[in-house]
């Protein structure tokens, strides 16, 4: 398993990288390859170039300022998951990276790789989904910003033009009156998602006033809940109202038109079926229900 | 006092080499001028290959040399199958190391590439074109057999590769007088057996000399050279096998494989080295299996649960050809222990071996003993439930009497030494198996899906002896050999047949020798592995190297005791019979201070200035130790479970194993066997499947796909022990390589079973999987408790804070 | 045929300099360029953990990442974690509790249980199973790694 011969550009800058990204059409970006350097063993990728963004250090590193957290795209799971600052602002961003991979891949896998790699079973769409980030992107023309919620088009398809590149994710900081959580069943070799379902629920008392669902893993692209997020919202979180309200992400799966991932571990059926029950998880541990 | 070598958990004596990065596996070592061939493999399951043109490959950057089967034929002779077990109708088909007609698995060889490194020889493979002509599948190995079903090998109608039968009593009486009749359709699923190191091999071979040096992962060396020697036509003498540090093997590396003889083929028509390396993706396909059985199995009993009769109908599959050893697994190491730890009295074994279009089966961790444990405590429950007695009370019924030399049982062998209700007295205990069930009772009412297995076995194990080798058609011995040399300084070298692999006998070994003459176990120093500086040994598995190749450097050791007392009795002027010998030291009797030590004596040996009349120089002996009967450890292990039965997700909340193997030479070592192999064994329960689709393509063929056991999914493994020791060897040991594997997929299975049984749910296939469990629990029409939920199972649940597995 | 790219690579507090084709492996490059064999190759999907060195003071897997991504980094493999002939505190305890059989796992083990104990020097065995969740076993069923993980922690805290 060894890739096929490339070239290889290291990019100093963000907008060198976007130059030789436009100048060389069949080029990828390599950050911390976890997502690319596999499939290139196997060959199912061969790029002709590669553009090493890993030196860029405006690519990196992790800001709080005011109600949104920055990060850049170079920045690592494990920096993420272990950043006392992301911890503070946005627990389950932190339990998130945590939750990816293992500690050697999270220590090399990068947030913008992630996301740009658009693995349907990736945690990070999911999260961020729910979340309300937005990934920022650099092209030859300018930055623009694009919804987390709309960045995954399809399975390994993103909104990145092919001369753009994501330099930053802005995270908001969760209130005081919000909590979040994220529930996934992993595949037991790959510990990718199988199923995974993010909540954000804001309270008043344990009244819910507002809640962002998304779910992941079983689709090409994270589904956003916006019946479960209905039913949530102005109710009493309750075991039964939580049980009520997950029971209708199958509407929600219905409404987004696309289809149900199933595989020799996991049936299409078995993960629509099991999805409300991630979401009802993180809903419970979210609002500390879980151990009663 | 000191304490006794023999016994004690010394920390091993081959780790300083591990821990630091010096060791030398195959892939580690280079040669002057190496080059490296890739295997071009099979992408169809089945099909004709048209044709081939390698002309683009040959050149390739860097690019040496390709062959296809068309350059093999009439060099290199199949490769052959060393276990034809007797009155079975065998089919030993051929297996071309390159095939140039028909491919049978994905996976089997197509071509070679050799090229000057490893990204070229893959960079060329790529530009072989070969066209095939796909032919239909089969892979279930109850269904080949079929009539319709795609046809393998001209010689073997029907894919029957052979039909065994072994019966001892009257079954049929037995089941047609039976209050009770139980029975179940097991699939023991194919396992892909992942030692951490894949195979690898180099090959040089010596033109001027005639001579091939395979450096080799394998169990089995000189086994290795004999087979080489088989297939390439060059004289044993001149052929050396090697196995250096070996990355595990579980039976894996048991087969002489096509592709070390196709390295060596490559060295032979080049003239230089040539490595061989797969990789993982590679070994998923070209590395042999294990398991793979559909079984049809029933047992008999009295109304108060006496069993009386047990009997199976088993399809093994064996893969597209016979592996090395493949036919002996689902019939002498399975078929034969259907008695288990149990007085059964009637028992029948019918076991159809039958070729699949996927790649081949062998010995994997125990080898048709977890199998045949397996179908016994699967239908002891049912039994139980069927009379209504609890998983316990069944058992206890129906072990063996304890007993301390030899115990027929019907199915026609005999078991050294036993005491099985000790070990299960001991495990009870220690799981809190009264108190679990009465917990149990209340958590059932609470909808909580907790249950607990137990497994009671008895394995046969530490293979030989050789006269029994040949009766059941083993194509070789199954003694082992040890030369222990005394140097005049005092140290020793120990050099023995069995090739260890992670095993630690380096340094077990060495306690015999220690505990045997008094030395200090650092002055000894075991060799193995190299077929030019090692006696014969027919090799490391079926948990036989301590039992067997220990025997001989403990009769060894007390050769050159004998040895050393003649020379002492010499030294000291004395009779030999008035010679006594206590912790290396030899002195007469009531005089222990004017000794001489075995350092002294092995000094005199060695210069043989003075040594009495009749006594050959040097401090040297050798055994060729052919044991009297196989060893058959045994004991009793339990798992508990709990299910969230939202998810269908298993947690394997506390396992507990109580093993015999009779006196442990090192429990250090003892212990960490049976850790890996319970972990092992729960691979099989919860995780581990080959899964193909009807074409036959691997559907896990990456270990991102196929689940291997993790840290954080198994529980510490609790482990305690019965001494037994066995009369049929010198030092009274059995087997532990396997027994972990034998019990642990049958107990945990059990525990989830139990921890179903309030909604009536019997039986699952394996692996265990969230779905299959879901699924089952949905189907029996489970609506939940009145909460609605489950949760909170603890270290290694899914869902929680962090860590989401 | 691309160009080889020049790289300088501090390895167990050495300095070497190579011209590396792109496409070779940090783990090709340690072990058949550098010839430290110690790091081994165990899968292709980044899953086994066999491979795993310090790179820049956290673990990486060497069998996904180029070693072009390793230039100018420092890099520590199992060959560079005794110091002076003396084991570490990690080699010792996986020693003294029997942490490893076979051997192929070990280097990837003792350096993914060094990362562990740094950055929690006091951790329950469940942490030790969590942070070790990269690196597979087949040898020990993970338990004498486990305890040998919680000896080396409380070595150090002792020391």
């Amino acid at each position: 398993m060894f890739a096929a011969e490339f070239e290889y550009r290291k990019a100093g800058s963000i907008a060198d990288a976007v130059r030789l990204l436009s100048e060389n059409p069949d080029a990828k970006l390599l950050a911390g390859g976890h997502s690319l350097i596999p499939l290139m063993r196997f060959r199912l990728a061969r790029p002709e170039m590669l553009i090493d963004i890993g030196g860029i250090d405006g690519l990196r590193g992790i800001t709080v300022a005011g109600d949104h957290i920055n990060i850049g795209a170079l920045t690592t799971h494990g920096e993420i998951a272990n950043s006392a600052e992301v911890q503070q602002a946005n627990g389950l961003l932190a339990e998130a990276a945590g939750g990816i991979g293992d500690p050697a891949v999270r220590n090399r896998g990068t947030i913008g790789g992630n996301l740009a790699h658009a693995d349907p079973a990736s945690d990070w769409a999911t999260v961020l989904t729910a979340l309300g980030a937005n990934v920022s992107v650099q092209g030859p023309s300018g930055s623009r910003t694009i919804a987390a919620g709309d960045f995954v088009e399809d399975a390994f398809t993103t909104g990145l033009a092919e001369n753009e590149l994501i330099t930053t994710v802005t995270v908001p900081v969760l209130a005081a009156n919000q909590r979040a959580e994220y529930a996934k069943m992993a595949h037991p070799a790959s510990f990718y998602a199988v199923v995974g379902g993010a909540v954000v629920v804001t309270m008043d008392g344990d009244r819910c006033t507002a809640a962002s669902v998304a779910v992941g893993g079983l689709t090409p692209r994270p589904v956003k809940a916006a019946a479960v997020e209905q039913s949530l919202a102005g109710t009493t979180l309750t075991m039964d109202s939580i049980a009520d309200a997950t029971s209708r992400l199958g509407e929600d799966i219905s409404a987004a038109g696309v289809d149900i991932i199933g595989d020799v571990f996991a049936s299409a059926d078995f993960r629509s079926k099991v999805a409300p029950v991630e979401v009802k998880h993180a809903l419970l541990h979210a609002i500390g229900l879980a151990h009663h | 006092m000191t304490t006794r070598i023999f016994g004690s958990g010394i920390r091993r004596r081959e780790d300083p080499r591990l821990i630091t990065g010096q060791a030398s596996y195959t892939d580690d070592i280079k040669l002057t001028g190496m080059v490296h061939a890739a295997i071009l493999r099979s992408p169809h399951a089945h099909a004709r290959i048209t044709s081939i043109n390698t002309d683009a490959a040959k050149g390739a950057s860097g690019v040496l040399a390709v062959y296809t089967g068309a350059d093999i034929e009439g060099v290199l002779n199949p490769i052959p199958c060393a276990w034809a077990i007797p009155d079975s109708d065998l089919k030993a088909v051929a297996y071309p190391a390159i095939a140039s007609d028909i491919v049978r698995y994905v996976g089997d060889a197509v071509a070679v590439v050799v090229a000057e490194n490893r990204y070229q020889a893959e960079d060329a493979l790529e530009l072989i074109e070969v066209d095939y002509q796909p032919l239909p599948a089969t892979i279930n190995p109850e269904r080949a057999l079929d009539d319709g079903a795609p046809q393998l090998h001209e010689d073997a109608p029907n894919n029957q590769a052979f039909h065994w039968v072994a019966a001892g009593g009257d079954t049929d009486a037995a089941f047609a007088d039976a209050a009770v009749t139980v029975s179940e359709t097991i699939h023991q699923q194919k396992l892909i057996p992942n030692p951490m190191e894949t195979r690898s091999a180099i090959a040089s071979w010596s033109p001027a000399m005639g001579e091939l040096t395979i450096w080799n992962t394998t169990q089995n060396p000189h086994i290795a050279r004999f087979v080489t020697c088989l297939v390439t036509g060059i004289g044993e003498h001149k052929i050396r096998v090697i196995a250096p540090e070996v990355g595990g093997g579980f039976g894996a590396k048991i087969a002489v494989y096509p592709w070390e003889m196709i390295a060596a083929f490559c060295s032979m028509q080049l003239g230089v080295p040539v490595k061989w390396t797969e990789t993982r993706s590679e070994n998923y396909i070209a590395t042999t299996h294990g398991r793979d059985h559909v079984e049809y199995v029933e047992m008999a009993a009295n109304a108060d649960g006496k069993v009386t009769a047990v009997r199976s109908v088993v399809y093994a599959g064996m893969g597209a050809y016979l592996s090395t050893a493949a036919p002996g697994i689902p019939t002498i190491l399975h078929g034969l222990m259907y008695s288990g730890p149990y007085d059964i009295a009637n028992i029948k074994a019918d076991v159809y071996g039958v070729f699949t279009n996927s790649t081949p089966v062998e010995a994997y961790r125990g080898a048709g003993r977890p199998e045949a444990t397996f179908l016994l405590e699967r239908l002891m429950d049912k039994v139980g439930e069927a009379v209504g007695i609890d998983a316990v009370e069944v058992r206890r019924r129906n072990l063996i009497e304890p007993f301390d030399n030899n115990r027929d049982v019907a199915i026609g062998i005999t078991y050294d030494s036993g005491n099985y209700s000790a070990a299960l007295d001991q495990l009870l205990g220690h799981i809190g198996y009264d108190q679990f069930r009465h917990d149990q009772t209340h958590e059932r009412e609470h909808g909580t899906f907790r249950g607990i297995g137990i497994a009671c076995y008895c394995e046969i194990c530490g293979l030989g002896p050789s006269q029994v080798a040949g009766a059941v058609g083993f194509g070789g011995g199954l003694w082992e050999s040890a030369t222990v040399r005394i140097y005049a300084t005092g140290k020793v070298n120990v050099f023995i047949g069995t090739s260890p692999h992670g095993q630690g006998e380096e340094t077990t070994f060495a306690q015999i020798v220690a505990d045997e003459i008094g030395v200090d176990v650092d002055d000894v120093e075991v060799i193995h592995g190299d077929t030019d500086t090692t006696p014969m040994g027919w090799g490391t598995y079926g948990s036989r190297t301590t039992v067997v190749g220990g025997a001989a450097v403990a009769l060894t050791m007390r050769k050159l005791r004998d040895k050393a007392r003649v020379i002492a009795a010499h030294l000291l002027e004395a009779d030999e019979a008035d010679i006594e010998y206590a912790d290396g030291q030899f002195f007469v009797r009531g005089a222990p201070d004017s000794a001489q030590s075995i350092q002294d004596i092995a000094l005199q040996a060695n210069v043989a200035w003075n040594l009495p009349e009749g006594i050959e120089p040097g401090m040297e002996a050798s055994t060729y130790y052919d044991p009297p009967n196989f060893s058959y450890p045994f004991g009793a292990h339990a798992a508990i479970v709990s299910i969230d039965p939202d998810n269908g997700h298993i947690t394997l909340d506390r396992y507990v194993a109580v093993d015999d193997c009779g006196p442990q030479i090192n429990p250090m070592i003892v212990e960490g066997q049976v850790h890996g192999g319970v972990v092992q064994g729960a691979g099989q329960a919860l995780w581990e499947g080959a899964v193909y689709d009807d074409n036959g393509q691997l559907l896990t063929g990456t270990m991102m796909d196929y689940a291997i056991p993790r840290a954080h999914l198994v529980p510490d493994i609790e482990v305690h022990s019965t001494v037994t020791p066995s009369p049929h060897n010198p030092l009274g040991v059995k087997g532990i390589g396997e027994t972990g594997t034998i019990a642990s997929t049958a107990a945990i299975y059990s525990a989830v079973m139990d921890a179903l049984k309030p909604i009536g749910v019997t039986s699952l296939d394996m692996p265990l999987t969230p779905e299959k469990v879901w699924r089952a629990i949905q189907e029996s029409g489970y609506t939940g408790n009145g909460h609605g939920h489950s949760h909170g199972n603890g270290h290694g649940h899914d869902h929680g804070h962090g860590h989401n597995h | 045929m691309p160009n080889k790219v020049p790289i300088t690579v501090s390895v167990n507090g050495r300095s070497h300099t190579a011209e590396v084709e792109p496409r070779t492996l940090l783990v090709h490059f340690l072990r058949e360029t550098l010839n430290l064999t110690g790091t081994k190759v165990g899968c292709d999907t980044s899953q086994c953990g066999a491979c795993v060195v310090r790179m820049n003071g956290v673990t990486v897997k060497s069998c996904t990442a180029f070693a072009v991504q390793a230039d100018g980094a420092e890099v520590t493999t199992i060959e560079g974690v005794a110091q002076n002939g003396n084991l570490s505190a990690v080699q010792e305890a996986f020693w003294n509790n029997h942490g490893l059989q076979c051997g192929f796992c070990t280097a990837g083990m003792i350096m993914s249980v060094t990362e562990i104990i740094e950055r929690n020097p006091n951790p329950s065995a469940d942490e030790v199973r969590a942070g070790l969740e990269g690196n597979m076993c087949r040898c020990t069923g993970y338990n004498n790694i486990v305890k040998a993980a919680l000896a080396a922690a409380a070595a150090q805290q002792g020391g």
